[in-house]
């Protein structure tokens, strides 16, 4: 459900450079870019980009709350539940996690490109390393399933199948905006898409590489 | 767990919870970035309206709030569907069955819902205080008594609101120490609380007071948070919970306060605007004689739940006739029942008002209050884009009543600055 999060700020603002005075009146044409201009702020002004940037540090603040709401759990939990028995970390994590920490480094590399045909490749590269991650995970409850290990039984698999489930649909939404800037890279003519979009979804992907460390620390090494 | 269909009807009620915190939590961040990003040229944060200043804090409440009650309904939905044993405990009976379960925690529950219900009674009030100062100032002519105040109380209320939530505990075993903290927390909010109450009444002092149908809602706001208010101190001292917990007291204590007082900011608000949403006036005299019964409903409802409360009438029970020390209340909870209905009964006179003024109403002008802030300098209802392309220019605080010098008695946020101020 959290999916949901993450689109609106990732919609695009249209080029600066190439911003069309408003057609017959305010409000007329600005709907439909981030639906902003409707709101009475008189000359169908558009969204400025730190907008996003504010939004989008708005949402991971919220974000972060459901997380500590889980932590909360998990520490009261860990510590009054005579049942709670700790699974060791699947050794396929680790490799998950540089494949994460890899579409991060990638994504900068893409903000940073100075020519379009590299922003484009850095971006697709990002969006498949991030699909990567997301059936890599699957992959991981699969092979826990197998060792008979599921979201029900010890509260600790309870925990870790809820944390990177919670994660993962997150993350999907981030796939999501990224194949939608990436399809837009490779479509569109000028070939780059608009930097604020781009910022403010890097800002996400990198809070939710971060929260993904969190957890791992909290589900393998808080004790 | 439950009989037939209950189980799936709890399961789609908990989904729909989390559907609402997740709308709840994107509305906040757009008024949020809003405020702070898209404001009228001029319009500093401390020319702001005080209506937007709670609002901006009620998002500010909700933002925070309400993913960790998402957060909780996953964990509970999981429960119910996914096996899990999040808040089951170990040996729980149901029906002389052992529930199966790995060790949860009931009493985290009532952390995580707590922790989200009481920032939640503020996201209910604080609106309604915004609405009250503005009619205030509106109709006693009088800038609001000590703005800043005004605004930083309003920030306190919202954010001690996330350091009380074990006020709601005392008596599930928390710690007293914890107890100690969270009580001293709790009687903390009436500090800002009373320079909201003070402020208030400093506006009224002196004011030329205008008996609208929606100023004397306001008034009556202000009179159900000082009477519901003041309740709250009983309740938020630990040994004094201990013996009124679970009675009628806090019942009518949270009705009068966030129930009731909630809901005079909204009728306040709504025959105070509902001449810019539909371009006509309400009728006055049967909005005061709704104004009056409710008044007096309320407060013939929840002052004897108090009393009932103090004397021992528990609340969740479905009849209390079998119990002979509750025997005595009966005629209060038969008083309290007839004046249930009459209250409710009066709120027909605002329905027929309200459908009748839609259509039939007197036309309103753009500015029937003489009001200052940005809505009423343009027409009623506003055309599309709310002000006509015009962009707007504040130069003026919220509430210039009596301002020396002009030549009204009030002062719009957008007249040209004034002679005497060069």
């Amino acid at each position: 459900m959290p999916v949901a999060i993450a689109p609106p700020e990732v919609k695009p603002e249209t080029e600066r450079e190439d911003r069309l005075p408003e057609p017959g009146g305010p409000g007329g044409g600005s709907g439909s870019d981030g639906g902003s201009g409707r709101w009475g702020d008189g000359g169908g002004r558009r969204l400025r980009p730190d907008s996003y940037q504010l939004g989008m540090w708005l949402a991971l603040a919220s974000i972060s709350m459901m997380f500590i709401g889980f932590s909360s759990a998990y520490i009261l939990g860990q510590g009054t539940n005579s049942q709670w028995r700790a699974m060791a970390a699947p050794p396929f994590v680790w490799i998950n996690t540089v494949i994460l920490l890899a579409s991060s480094l990638s994504l900068e590399l893409a903000r940073r490109a100075p020519a379009a045909t590299e922003l484009k490749r850095w971006m697709t590269l990002t969006c498949l390393l991030g699909a990567a991650f997301l059936v890599g995970q699957l992959w991981i409850w699969r092979l826990l399933g197998d060792q008979g290990i599921y979201l029900s039984g010890n509260p600790h698999s309870s925990f870790f199948y809820l944390l990177t489930g919670v994660h993962g649909v997150h993350l999907l939404g981030g796939v999501a905006g990224l194949a939608t800037l990436t399809a837009r890279a490779w479509s569109s003519a000028p070939g780059v898409p608009a930097r604020a979009s781009l910022n403010v979804t890097a800002l996400y992907w990198h809070f939710m590489d971060g929260l993904w460390i969190y957890l791992l620390v909290l589900l393998f090494f808080w004790r | 767990m439950a009989g037939p269909g209950l189980g799936s009807g709890q399961d789609l009620w908990i989904i729909s919870i989390a559907l609402f915190c997740i709308a709840s939590l994107l509305g906040a961040l757009n008024f949020i970035t809003t405020v702070l990003n898209m404001r009228a040229k001029g319009m500093s944060l401390m020319k702001m309206p005080l209506t937007v200043w709670t609002w901006f804090t009620t998002a500010i409440l909700a933002l925070l709030s309400f993913p960790v009650l998402l957060a909780a309904g996953i964990l509970l939905l999981l429960d119910r569907l996914g096996g899990t044993s999040f808040f089951i405990p170990a040996g729980l009976v149901v029906s002389d069955t052992v529930i199966e379960s790995s060790g949860g925690s009931p009493i985290l529950w009532q952390h995580l819902f707590w922790f989200f219900g009481h920032p939640e009674v503020y996201i209910a009030i604080l609106p309604g205080m915004g609405v009250a100062s503005q009619l205030l100032s509106t109709f006693a002519r009088k800038p609001i008594f000590g703005y800043h105040a005004m605004v930083v109380a309003v920030f306190a209320i919202g954010m001690l609101g996330f350091f009380v939530w074990g006020h709601h505990m005392f008596v599930s075993g928390l710690s007293p120490f914890s107890a100690l903290v969270f009580s001293i927390l709790t009687l903390a909010i009436g500090v800002p609380s009373a320079i909201k109450t003070f402020n208030w009444l400093g506006t009224l002092w002196g004011g030329k007071i205008r008996f609208t149908t929606a100023m004397l809602f306001a008034i009556g706001f202000v009179s159900l948070f000082v009477s519901g208010g003041i309740t709250g101190l009983f309740l938020g001292q630990t040994s004094v919970d201990v013996q009124l917990h679970d009675t009628y007291f806090p019942v009518a204590h949270f009705h009068m306060i966030m129930g009731v007082a909630a809901i005079f900011g909204i009728f306040g608000a709504t025959y105070y605007w509902f001449p810019k949403m539909f371009g006509r006036m309400l009728h006055e005299g049967l909005g005061k004689l709704h104004f009056w019964l409710t008044f007096i409903g309320v407060n013939a409802i929840f002052i004897p739940m108090h009393l009932m409360g103090i004397m021992g009438q528990l609340r969740r029970y479905a009849e209390s006739t079998e119990f002979k020390f509750m025997e005595p209340l009966q005629p209060y909870q038969e008083f309290v029942t007839i004046a249930a209905f009459v209250t409710a009964a009066a709120q027909l006179l605002f329905l027929v008002n309200f459908c009748w003024g839609m259509f039939k109403g007197k036309k309103a002008t753009e500015n029937p209050w003489e009001a200052t802030t940005l809505e009423w300098i343009t027409a009623s209802p506003p055309p599309h884009d709310n002000f006509g392309g015009r962009e707007l220019v504040v130069n003026h605080a919220a509430y210039e009543y009596g301002v020396p010098g002009a030549p009204r008695d009030y002062v719009m946020q957008t007249d040209p600055p004034l002679e005497s101020a060069k």
